[in-house]
Order: C-alpha cells, then structure tokens, then sequence
C-alpha cells in the first residue's frame, strides 16, 4: 500500500506516468465516469481549505466513487481529543482512501503509519502540500511540453509557504534548472532548502525586487502571505503588499512565461493580468482535478 | 582511592563527561539488563580534568552502542573478553534516534499529540545533521533531553 506524504514519494517516471494518465483522463472523461464505483474518498481536513477539499472531492465524483469527511477540527472528534492515530484506523474501517490536511506538520505521516488505506498529505502546516506540486507540475508539463531547462522565479512567502517548498524538492529532480527567490528578508526560504540546493549544485539567486529578475524568468510562481502563518498581526500587515504582480512589472516578462499561482489570490496579482495569456492560474485549479483523478487511482491501484 | 575491579566480558565506557554517566546509563537502557554496571564518577583524568567511566558485565552483542557517537564523540568504548582490551569500538552515528531529542517545532504534530516518539532521522551523515522525522525540523544543539 502506498501514500503520498511529499512530492518525492514518486519517482520521476513515475510521475510521468501519472501525467499521461491526467492527460487521458481530460481526453476521455467517460472512460474513468465509473471507474471508482462503490469506492470511498474521506477528506480529513482539520484546518478550512475549500478550494483543496473540493477539488478531492470533485476528483472522486467524477470517477464514479463518493465522498465523506469533515472540513474542520471542530466538526471532528478532534475537538474531544482524539488523536491523528485513532482517527486514521476508525477511517480506514469507513472509507477506501483518504485525503488529510492538518495545521501541524508531519500529521498525515502519523496518520499513514496507523492506516489501513492509502493516505493522501493534502497539506501539513506550512511544511508539504504534495498535491498542489502535482498540479503545478502538470500545469507546466500540459503547457510547455517538458519539466526540464526553465529558469523559475518563486514570489511572495517563501519561508512559509508550503507549495514552494513542495515545487522546489520536485523540481530539483529535473536537469537545467534554476531558482530565483524573490522575497522580503523575513520570508526568505529555509536554510534546508539552500543546503540542499547547494549540495546538489543547482543554481539559485535570492532577490527583493521583482522587477529586476522578470526579463530571464520563464515561470513565475506567485504565492500568497498567508495570515495564518504569522505569529503577530503587525508583521502580516506591514508585508502583505510587499510583492504585487500587475500588468506595467509584466511588460519587461518573457512572451511565453507562464504565471501560476496556488490560489486563493488576494491581492498580489492584479485582476487586470488575468487577462493576461501568460495567466494561467485558473487552468492550474482545472489541472488540479486531473491530477487528483489519476493520483486516487494510481494509489488504490485500480487501472481503466 | 577508589577501586573497582576488572570485568570478564563486557565494555569500558572511558572518557565520559564529568556528570554524564547516569544519562547515558538511562540512554543504555542498562536499568533493564540483569548484569553488573559500575558506574565512576569524577574519576581523576589527566586529558579531562575529571570524567565518568561506566564498566558493563555483559555479552558484547547485548548492547547497541551507537547512541553514544550522537551524545558524545569523544567516549572510547573498550572491548573487554578473558579481562582484557581486545578492541576499540568504532562508534557510527545511528541512522534514527527514538526519544533522545526533543522536535521543538511549535508547529510540529508532536507538539500536541503527546505519545508521539519524538523520531530523527540522520539527513546527513557528513554534517551530522538528524531531521525531525515528522516535520524535518533541524535538530538543534541543545535540544537534549538531558
């Protein structure tokens, strides 16, 4: 039995393979309409995340399958205490698969230890969201053809936010590629990230300013300063704005950058680059279904 | 002048930080094994000033030592068979370390589920580095328990 805990689980081929099958699952929605009849998808989700649960979900009706869950700690015996560990084996004797987020880092693997069935890490704290990655991943693979040889520019909070931390262990796994780190001095990535850049000798620039890097970027990754990651009010409001996409910082950008952007936007990219072709952050939340469709079958190991 | 006298067969834990033989005694788990420990404390030493020195009776697989290169490198384990020295262990860093070390990682998952182990795991042997094996958090100097 597998799980996925971190974007790494999967080899490179086999995440190849897993990209060819979302490919042929948004060519051929009806050959996968029944392919999880009489199977069960439980969101464990003990932290709110709409667009994450959803996409789960929307990923397992369209395969035939149901769902069950709850969407936050408070609607969970969480709040009478219940352990990760208990709640895991009592799932498992409910549902097929389960999907996890949980506000404390590690959690999905405390529950993948105990677990009868596969456990999908749909978020832990602000460590991996292994989920989102597949979706970024097949965003760029879809739309330029390839993973390798881009120069990608990570925006916004890169000490908390777990989606960067998740693309970067994935990407380092392909040939030719390189780093820019654009963020204020409080939100830098963590020191484990530049270790493992420099013991693997791929390149990286850490930056304040977005304008200066835009011309040589062929991705860009934007990111939201999350509230929730903050341990005080002061610090979020004084670097929320820091870092704000719109169309004049876009006029210097390569023609063929691609925009992602993990979603919910607040205000970090303008609603006037959404018109933008380079702007593909919606495609990305379309992706994310795909991507989720072919990851529940490849872990309950059923092929169509 | 304290004596203890020589052991058939077992170790001599040599060079032990003034104070430290009960921690690692505890780490030993030697508490639950059913054979004569000595246990020196501040024994003169010409290198340290003063260190601790723990002499354990036992058979020579009984006991995984290599907890004893995370505490402290500068431990020498003497291989005692027939009373004498017959061999210097070489001490290798364990691979995983089970409730030696705290995760201080106020966001990690056993910060509140506390019958958690606290695991690490060895990221990099070159560095010396352990992870916390649930949320990756560095260990930090001083994040001992003891």
């Amino acid at each position: 039995m597998r799980h996925l805990m971190n974007p790494l689980d999967f080899t490179v081929e086999e995440l190849d393979k897993l990209f060819r099958l979302a490919q042929d699952i948004e060519k051929n929605p009806g050959k996968y309409a029944h392919a999880c009849d009489g199977r069960i998808l439980a969101t464990c989700f003990y932290e709110p995340s709409t667009r994450t649960r959803l996409s789960f979900e929307s990923a397992m009706i369209r395969l035939g399958g149901k769902v069950i869950g709850f969407s936050d700690a408070a609607s969970s015996s969480a709040s009478k205490g219940e352990s990760v560990s208990d709640t895991i084996r009592v799932i498992s004797a409910y549902a097929d698969i389960c999907a996890m987020r949980h506000p404390k880092e590690g959690a999905p693997m405390v529950a993948a230890e105990r677990s009868g069935i596969p456990v999908i890490n749909a978020g832990d704290g602000g460590h991996y969201h292994p989920t989102q990655t597949l979706t970024d991943l097949l965003t760029i693979y879809n739309l330029k053809g390839k993973l390798d040889g881009y120069t990608i520019g990570l925006c916004g909070d890169l000490k908390f936010g777990r989606t960067v931390h998740s693309l970067i262990n994935a990407l380092v796994r392909y040939p030719n590629i390189r780093f820019v780190f654009i963020s204020p001095e409080e939100l830098r990535v963590p020191d484990y990230i530049i270790e493992m850049l420099k013991d693997k000798n791929i390149p990286y620039e850490e930056v304040i300013r977005l304008e200066e890097v835009m011309p040589q970027l062929d991705l860009l990754y934007m990111t939201r300063v999350q509230k929730e990651r903050f341990f005080n009010e002061e610090d979020y409001i004084r670097l929320k704005d820091f870092y704000i996409l719109n169309t004049s910082k876009l006029e210097v950008a390569k023609s063929d950058m691609l925009i992602l952007h993990p979603l919910p936007r607040v205000n970090e990219i303008s609603v006037e680059v959404d018109d933008d072709p380079r702007a593909v952050y919606f495609k990305q939340a379309q992706y994310g279904v795909y991507v989720r469709m072919a990851l529940i079958l490849t872990l309950l190991q059923i092929t169509v | 002048m304290l004596n203890v006298g020589k052991i058939e067969e077992g170790f001599v834990l040599d060079h032990i930080k003034a104070g430290k033989s009960l921690a690692i005694y505890e780490h030993l788990q030697l508490d639950k094994l059913d054979c004569t420990v000595a246990i020196i404390k501040n024994a003169k030493s010409d290198k340290m000033g003063k260190k601790d020195i723990l002499k354990v009776e036992c058979d020579i697989d009984m006991l995984d030592l290599d907890i004893l290169a995370f505490i402290d490198h500068n431990i020498t384990v003497n291989v005692i068979k027939n009373g004498e020295i017959v061999a210097k262990k070489e001490l290798v860093l364990p691979k995983q370390i089970k409730n030696v070390i705290k995760c201080h990682n106020p966001r990690c998952i056993t910060s509140i589920e506390q019958e958690l182990p606290h695991i690490f795991i060895l990221a990099d042997p070159e560095r010396e580095v352990y992870r916390c094996k649930y949320c990756e958090e560095k260990y930090r100097e001083g994040a001992k328990k003891f």
